[in-house]
Order: structure tokens, then C-alpha cells, then sequence
């Protein structure tokens, strides 16, 4: 096939250029509906709903043009339904609709990658500015957006950080199974999350948006057309979580191959199960909330406007119904990432492997009844503080499990000090401190000082960033090797870890203190007193990032120079994945395996996994 | 230490009580230690009573984490040295040790009673005196005298504070208190939601528009204290701030007369009697300041 060929195909640069066509096209189309604008609460700079219409009809040309169209609409004209898209080899895979669950991974890591990127482009950004409390470098207005942006693209993306690659990629072979239950949601999922990225990112030219990550209404009702923009990257973010939590749900429950009882499964597809819940009943919520606030931007209701009879804390109470349970979206996968690897790494069977169980499945149930904590001092029915503290609290029960767990599984083992296992021991560190800190925030009387200050937010860099984002590197120095087939370098990669480890730390931990010392989130500037701290935190957040590049070329180096073959099973894993050949082959077995025990069994003599491929296992589906 | 501990080895040393050990030693040091000169170094500080609370609740809280700081730490330092393998070790397992029933229910019950402590003491101390935080139109935690509690209005709006004292039909936007009062603040807003933190004296409240959001403080001796918005409210949030001071009685009579002179035209707009309005009158562009 000829370059032109190919090019010219349903891939990547047709979903952009016929993206920017259906752009245009709802840009003209709600003109020609609505004429000027109808705004008369906020601004009358633009029209809002053609800011919507616009980027809907982006969101339609773009996927039409990967493709996702010829399905439906082969089916609507009668033709029979074929199961896959038609297989590729090759690079142009990555560039397509592909419903191989493997393709989909790997896509995830790669565009979760560049969005994480962007998100820690601004955080150096922001913390540029907050070298001095004097001089602006950025315009207070441009400093907002680049703190939205950093936040709303941290926490929007990142929901996905470990599901996307990781569990797209080995729930169905950790299962035992051959693809997902919805290949094409779930590579639905991935390209929804693109598009929706790329929505966020042009909110630049539309102003960008004053509010944070929590886009807290009435602000964001005043806010200019970048706003629009935040809400439409939010309620795609939406769309694609809870797609993929019903794919990872229906596909862990219906597609588990022979043996696999709920007992036996990787504490990992348990992490997802756990995650996955969330996503599904959470997600929606936030779609809701964005759905009225755009109603409250374009057709003039007054959800949210106490003018008009609505109500701020309505904004507020369903956004943290979704926000709390979200907040766990991000740390449950981490959990489960910790308690996968230290077996491996520690050569012992995962310790209480119930009560791990419990504790995941615990964080999920009780995250629901937590939320009204952000809202300690907003002037909430003072009764209700009490419940809320309790119920705040009473999380670090399962949490504790986790730790127990984990903690019990290394005890007496042997442990082998990898770059992945480096991480995973560094999630005890970052998530005690983080925990530690939400004693504080969880309290009361004592939120009242912490509450929307700098402590909070070093409070979430250590449960998010010390939480998610170190398991996110454990799975990608344990994983990518299978993933790809290629090393990474060991040396750069614990170089990677120690600078990463001792500057997120260097980095973060002052930030408690300018909480305390009377710092609020989201300043331009602050008190001159406080410069000292700031320049100590923003110079050791330029180191991080430093460290971050470490790992941007430890990727490349290894995979595209480099290239020293991964062996099938580096770490000596008895966890199923690691029995395949790496990388893993299109169809994953050549039959369904049976399961007679977890992948745990270290040090009980069993061989690892011998039910892989036994003569007369069933052919499987598919 | 290359024993290498197969499952059911008899040399193996008894590695927990090693452990449980050292830790109670750390934790019976480590403890009191943390809460006698750490816990009063905690903000806001001793400015009010209810500042003074906080401390208190930051200083039980910090020697609570003590012993759990303490586990965590002579957990990791023996168990990493200790149970490492050796450099270049073929691959060889650990005991397959896969539960301890008694473990378990030890760690639950330790853990749940910490965390039922933590919320029952934090209940008391909310219900004492309110702690400072705002608690909506109808507040439920009180100082002992609320019933005559000194009134003032903090007013919200982008991007600034403006603060009523109803009983003396004064507006300004400066904020001066009289020192060992009890004061009662009503916090509301006339645009997006800002919060009221008055970081010294351990009080913040929410403005919403249209709400208002009730706090109680018990002020001290005289003092300054910073006032900071500390919900994101738009452009210039970061630049929402201004210094408040607690003064003597004498002094804030007399600081009342002086300020009652520079916003007279606002004098009949102000409200003497609750309920507070929570819109601006006169019109917004003309408040104090």
C-alpha cells in the first residue's frame, strides 16, 4: 500500500481534519440557529452555544473519521455484523479505531502520556510564577487558566492513568480471556479521551477559565467562552469513564476463564473491579452537573444562579459526589498496582488476600459517603459536620488494610530492590504522609485553618501524585517490558526513581507548612514571608520535572534506540502475563488457559500457573 | 543475616518481637516528645480560644500519628534491611505465609478504635465552641455568651472584604475587633463564592451570594491578624487580602468614632437589627472604601 494509501484511510489524520470540518460546521450552524449571542448574565463576547455546537460537532467529524461510524451504519443498512475491524500489523494500528485490547493499552499509555506531560508543563509554569510574590510573570488571568489547566488535565485525564493502559491491556489476559467484552467501546473510550484533551487544550483560544479543576459555579457562570471548554472536556472525560468502567465490569464478570473463581483473581483485576464501580456510578453525575451547568451558560436556566432561585451548593454537593469517589478513581488502582507487585518483588504469596479484597471493595463503598467535607465551611447544615468527619475517618480503616497487607506480605521475605519495586515501597512513604495529612483535613476544628489552603493541596499531591502517579511508573518499569517487548534501561530508571522520589518530597512537604502559615490555593501571589518556602518548592518542582525528563529518555532511548529484547518473564513472575511471550501475541493463548490456584504461590513448590494451555481446554470464544 | 529462612525453619529469629519492641520503645520516646514540642508550635495559634482549640486538636492529633509514624518506620528499617535478598541471589522464595487471623483482628481493632477516638474527640471539640468554621444561617456550636455576642457583617464581593458592625451602624473595610469579646460574624457575598479566612484567629467561612453563613470567635488580647480569601473567586483572587487587628476596648470605641466620621453616607443603609441583608444597599459601587 502506498503512502497516499494509507493516509487517506479512516485513521488519525482524516479524524483531525474532518474534527476540524465538523468544527466549522456547528460554529456556522448554531450562528445561523441563534444569531448573537443570548447571553445576559456573563460575558457577551461569544456565543456560547455555538462554542458547544462547534466542538460537538469536532467531537462527531473526529470519530467519524477514525472510523467508528462504519459499524452502525454497515449494521443499518443490512449488512451482517462482522466482530472485528480488520486486522493491521504495524505502526498504523496506533493511529486507528483497534479493537485488539493490547493496540488500546498501549494507545492509552502514549496519550495519557502527552496529556501528562502538558499538565506538568503547567504545574512548572505555575510554580515559574510563584517564584516571587512581586512580579507577574504570567497575567493573573493566564496564571488561572494555567492552573486549571494543570488541575482539570491531571484530574480528568489521569482517571485513566492506570485503568487505560494497564487494565485494558492485562485484565483480559489476566482473566484469561481474548479481548474485552466491548472491543469497540473500548477503543471508544481511548479516542474520547483524545478529543477531549484536545478540547481542554484549545481553551486558549477562547480565553481559558477562571474556576480550577472544580469549576465551582457561579464563577464559571460569569466566566468567559473558555469555560465551555472545561465543561466539554469534563462530560467527555465523563462519557469515557463510565464506558470503561461497564467494559472492565461486564468483562471481568462474564469472560473470567475456566478455574478463575473470585478468590483466585490478580488482586489487580480486583483493584479494577473496585475502580470500575466507581467510574460507573460517579461518572454520570458529573455529566449531569455539567449538563446543567452548560444550561445555566447557553439556554439561561438558573440551576446555580441564587438570582434566579438556584442554588451554588447544588453546583457544589453534586459535584463532590462525583469528586470524592473520583479522588479514589485515582488512588484504588494504586493500591492494587502496590499489592500485585510486592509479591512478585518480596517472593511471597500476597498476604490476606480477603482482606485486601475488603479493603479495596471498603475504600469504594464508604468514598460515597464522604463528600460534604469540602464543604466543612461553605455554610452547610452544621449537623451534618459530625457524620462527615466520622465517615472521612472511618476510611482509613480499609485503607489500613492495605497497608497491612502489603506491610505483612514483605515481612520475612526476600526482597529485590527493582526499579519497580522502588516505587511500590515509595507508595508507603507518599501515601502515610498523604494519609496522615487527611487526619487533619477529615477534622473539623482543624479544617477550619486547613480548608482550601496550601496544606490541602500538598495533602493530594502526596495521595494523588505520591499515590497514582509513583504506581503508574511501578506498572510502566514492570509492564512496558511485556507491553513492548523492549528493556528499559535499569540504571536511568533508579536514577529516575531517587530524583523523583527526594524532589517530590523536597517538593510537597514545605507546602503543608505554607498551608499552615496562612498560604490559599490557587494565588498569584502571597505574602512576602512566605517567599523563602515558595522558591525552596518551586526550584525542587523544576528539579521533579527534571527527574520526569530522566524518564521521558530512559522511554525513548530504550525503546526506539536501544532495543534489547524483554525476556518472557524478567521478574520472575508467577502472574500469567508473564508466561506469554513478550510482546504479548495478537490473540493472546492459543487456548483459553484453566486456572487451579492465584498467582500467588510463592514458595509452594506448585510450578507457576501450570494450567496455561492444557491439552483439551476448551477453544474458548471468539 | 543469611539464613535463609525456609518456611518453618527452626533458627529463624523471632523477627516480631524484635519489631514490637523497638517500636514501643520509639513510640514511648518519640510520643510525648512530638506532643510537647512539636503540638504548640502548630498555627493559627493562641490569638483566640477558638485558634487556641485548634492547636489543642492539631497537638492530640500529631501524638495520636506518633505511634503510627513510629510502626511504619522500625517496620520498614528492619524489614528492608533485614529481608533483602542477597546481591545477585537466584531466584529464591520467602515463606508462603498467607494470613494471621490474630493479626488481622489486632490491626482492626487497634485501627478502628484510633479512628473512633479521632472522631468522637473531634465532635466534642466542634460542638464546644463552633472551632471557628462557618456553620450556615442557623448554627448549632456556640461560645458560652453567644446571646450577646459582638455583631459584625463580612461582605464578599470580587475582590474585596467590606465588614458591617450593625450595633453601631458602621460600615468599613478595615477589620477592627475589640480584644476578649465574644464576636459573631455573619458572612455572605454579592457575586461568586469567596471564603472569609481570618488566618490568625482560626476562623473561615464561605460567602455565598444570598446566604448567610454564621461563625463565632472569642477574641484575646490585642493582636493583628491577616485576612485572605481563600476560595478561587476569579482574576484577582490571590490579591484578596487585608490585615485585621484585635484591640482594646478603649481603642475600638475610639476607632469607631473616627471610622462612623469617614463612611457617614453609608450610616442609614447599614441594618442595626439582624436579619442582615444580604444584598449590597446603598448601590455596590458606593461601599466603604
Amino acid at each position: 500500500m502506498t503512502l497516499a494509501r494509507r493516509l487517506l484511510g479512516f485513521n488519525l489524520l482524516t479524524a483531525i481534519v474532518l474534527g476540524v470540518g465538523g468544527w466549522y460546521a456547528g460554529w456556522f450552524g448554531a450562528h445561523a440557529i441563534v444569531g448573537p449571542s443570548i447571553d445576559y448574565f456573563g460575558n457577551i463576547d461569544y456565543n456560547e452555544l455555538s462554542v458547544f455546537l462547534a466542538y460537538l460537532g469536532g467531537v462527531v467529524g473526529f470519530l467519524a473519521g477514525l472510523g467508528f461510524l462504519n459499524y452502525p451504519l454497515a449494521r443499518l443498512r443490512g449488512y451482517p455484523p462482522s466482530l472485528r475491524e480488520k486486522e493491521t500489523q504495524g505502526i498504523g494500528r496506533y493511529f486507528t479505531l483497534c479493537t485488539d485490547h493490547k493496540v488500546v493499552g498501549i494507545q492509552y499509555l502514549w496519550g495519557i502520556g502527552l496529556f501528562f506531560f502538558i499538565g506538568g508543563l503547567n504545574a512548572m509554569l505555575i510554580r515559574t510564577e510563584l517564584l516571587t510574590p512581586h512580579n507577574q510573570v504570567f497575567p493573573a488571568g493566564t496564571y488561572l487558566t494555567i492552573v486549571g489547566m494543570h488541575g482539570t488535565m491531571m484530574m480528568g485525564m489521569m482517571t485513566s492513568g492506570i485503568l487505560g493502559p494497564f487494565a485494558n491491556y492485562l485484565v483480559p489476559i489476566m482473566i484469561g480471556a481474548r479481548r474485552m467484552a466491548f472491543p469497540r467501546i473500548e477503543a471508544l473510550t481511548f479516542w474520547l479521551l483524545m478529543a477531549a484533551g484536545g478540547i481542554l487544550t484549545t481553551t486558549i483560544f477562547f480565553g481559558g477559565f477562571p474556576t480550577g479543576w472544580t469549576g465551582y459555579a457561579p464563577l464559571s457562570n460569569e466566566a468567559s467562552a473558555g469555560m465551555d471548554n472545561y465543561i466539554l472536556f469534563f462530560a467527555l472525560v465523563g462519557i469515557s469513564m463510565t464506558l470503561l468502567g461497564v467494559n472492565m465490569l461486564a468483562t471481568i464478570v462474564t469472560m473470567r476463564a475456566p478455574g478463575l473463581t473470585w478468590t483466585r483473581l490478580p488482586i489487580f483485576v480486583w483493584g479494577v473491579v473496585s475502580t470500575a464501580v466507581l467510574m460507573v456510578l460517579a461518572a454520570p453525575v458529573l455529566i449531569a452537573v455539567l449538563s446543567m451547568e452548560a444550561l445555566d451558560r447557553t439556554a439561561q436556566t438558573t440551576f446555580f444562579v441564587t438570582a434566579g432561585g438556584g442554588s451554588p451548593y447544588l453546583y457544589q454537593n453534586l459535584f463532590w459526589i462525583f469528586g470524592h469517589p473520583e479522588v479514589y478513581i485515582l488512588a484504588l488502582p494504586g493500591f492494587a498496582i502496590v499489592l500485585e507487585l510486592l509479591p512478585v518483588f518480596a517472593r511471597k504469596p500476597l498476604w490476606g488476600y480477603r482482606l485486601a479484597v475488603a479493603g479495596l471493595l471498603g475504600v469504594s463503598l464508604l468514598s460515597w459517603f464522604v463528600w460534604q467535607h469540602h464543604l466543612f465551611v461553605s455554610g452547610m447544615n452544621g449537623d451534618l459536620r459530625p457524620f462527615y468527619m466520622l465517615s472521612t475517618e472511618l476510611i482509613s480503616i480499609p485503607t489500613g488494610f492495605t497497608f497491612l497487607c502489603g506491610m505483612m506480605t514483605l515481612w520475612r521475605g526476600r526482597i529485590r530492590y527493582t526499579v519497580p519495586m522502588l516505587f511500590c515501597l515509595a507508595w508507603f512513604f507518599n501515601f502515610l504522609i498523604g494519609g496522615l495529612s487527611g487526619v487533619f483535613l477529615s477534622d473539623a476544628p482543624s479544617d477550619t485553618t486547613t480548608h482550601g489552603s496550601f496544606f490541602s493541596m500538598a495533602h493530594f499531591h502526596y495521595t494523588i501524585m505520591g499515590g497514582l502517579v509513583f504506581t503508574f511508573f511501578a506498572g510502566i518499569y514492570y509492564w512496558v517490558p511485556k507491553m513492548t517487548g523492549f528493556q528499559l534501561n535499569e540504571r536511568l530508571g533508579k536514577i529516575h526513581f531517587w530524583t523523583m522520589f527526594f524532589f517530590f518530597n523536597s517538593t510537597f512537604f514545605p507546602l503543608f507548612i505554607a498551608g499552615f502559615e496562612g498560604q490559599p490555593r490557587r494565588v498569584v501571589t502571597y505574602p512576602s514571608g512566605l517567599q523563602f518556602l515558595n522558591d525552596w518548592v518551586s526550584i525542587s518542582a523544576f528539579c521533579l520535572g527534571i527527574s520526569m525528563l530522566v524518564f521521558l529518555f530512559n522511554l525513548v532511548w530504550s525503546l526506539a534506540f536501544v532495543k534489547k529484547p524483554a525476556e518472557a518473564n524478567p521478574w520472575g513472575s508467577r502472574s500469567i502475563e508473564f508466561q506469554l511471550p513478550s510482546p504479548v501475541p495478537v490473540h493472546n493463548f492459543d487456548r483459553l488457559p484453566v486456572f487451579t490456584s492465584d498467582p500467588y504461590g510463592y514458595g509452594e513448590g506448585a510450578p507457576p500457573l501450570g494450567g496455561l494451555a492444557p491439552a483439551g481446554a476448551p477453544a474458548g470464544r471468539d | 543475616m543469611s539464613a535463609a529462612a525456609p518456611a518453618g525453619s527452626v533458627a529463624t529469629p523471632n523477627h516480631g518481637r524484635r519489631v514490637v519492641i523497638a517500636w514501643l520503645l520509639l513510640s514511648a520516646v518519640a510520643t510525648p516528645l512530638v506532643a510537647i514540642y512539636v503540638g504548640p508550635l502548630f498555627p493559627p495559634g493562641n490569638a483566640t480560644v477558638q485558634s487556641q482549640g485548634q492547636v489543642f486538636d492539631n497537638q492530640v492529633m500529631t501524638a495520636l500519628m506518633t505511634p503510627v509514624i513510629c510502626l511504619l518506620a522500625v517496620f520498614f528499617a528492619y524489614g528492608l534491611v533485614k529481608f533483602r535478598a542477597e546481591k545477585n541471589e537466584a531466584l529464591l522464595d520467602g515463606p508462603p505465609l498467607r494470613n494471621d487471623a490474630k493479626v488481622q483482628l489486632l490491626w482492626v481493632v487497634i485501627t478502628s478504635t484510633m479512628v473512633l477516638f479521632l472522631a468522637g474527640f473531634g465532635t466534642y471539640e466542634l460542638l464546644k465552641d463552633g472551632s471557628g468554621g462557618g456553620q450556615g444561617p442557623n448554627p448549632i456550636a456556640f461560645p458560652a455568651n453567644h446571646q450577646s455576642a459582638f455583631q459584625v457583617q463580612v461582605i464578599g464581593q470580587q475582590w474585596e472584604f467590606t465588614y458591617r458592625y450593625p450595633s453601631l451602624g458602621l460600615e468599613s473595610n478595615q477589620l477592627v475587633l475589640p480584644a476578649n469579646t465574644d464576636v459573631e460574624f455573619h458572612v455572605t457575598s454579592l457575586d461568586v463564592i469567596h471564603s472569609f479566612w481570618a488566618v490568625e484567629l482560626g476562623v473561615k467561612a464561605d460567602a455565598n451570594p444570598g446566604v448567610d453563613n454564621v461563625t463565632y470567635v472569642q477574641t484575646k488580647s490585642p493582636t493583628t491578624f491577616h485576612v485572605r480569601c481563600a476560595e478561587l473567586c476569579g482574576l484577582w483572587h490571590g490579591y484578596m487580602f487585608n490585615n485585621g487587628e484585635v484591640v482594646s476596648a478603649s481603642q475600638f470605641t475610639a476607632w469607631a468614632a473616627s471610622a462612623e466620621k469617614i463612611y457617614a453616607s453609608i450610616k442609614p443603609y447599614v441594618n442595626r437589627d439582624a436579619p442582615y441583608g444580604l444584598t449590597y444597599l446603598p448601590d455596590p459601587q458606593r461601599r466603604a472604601g
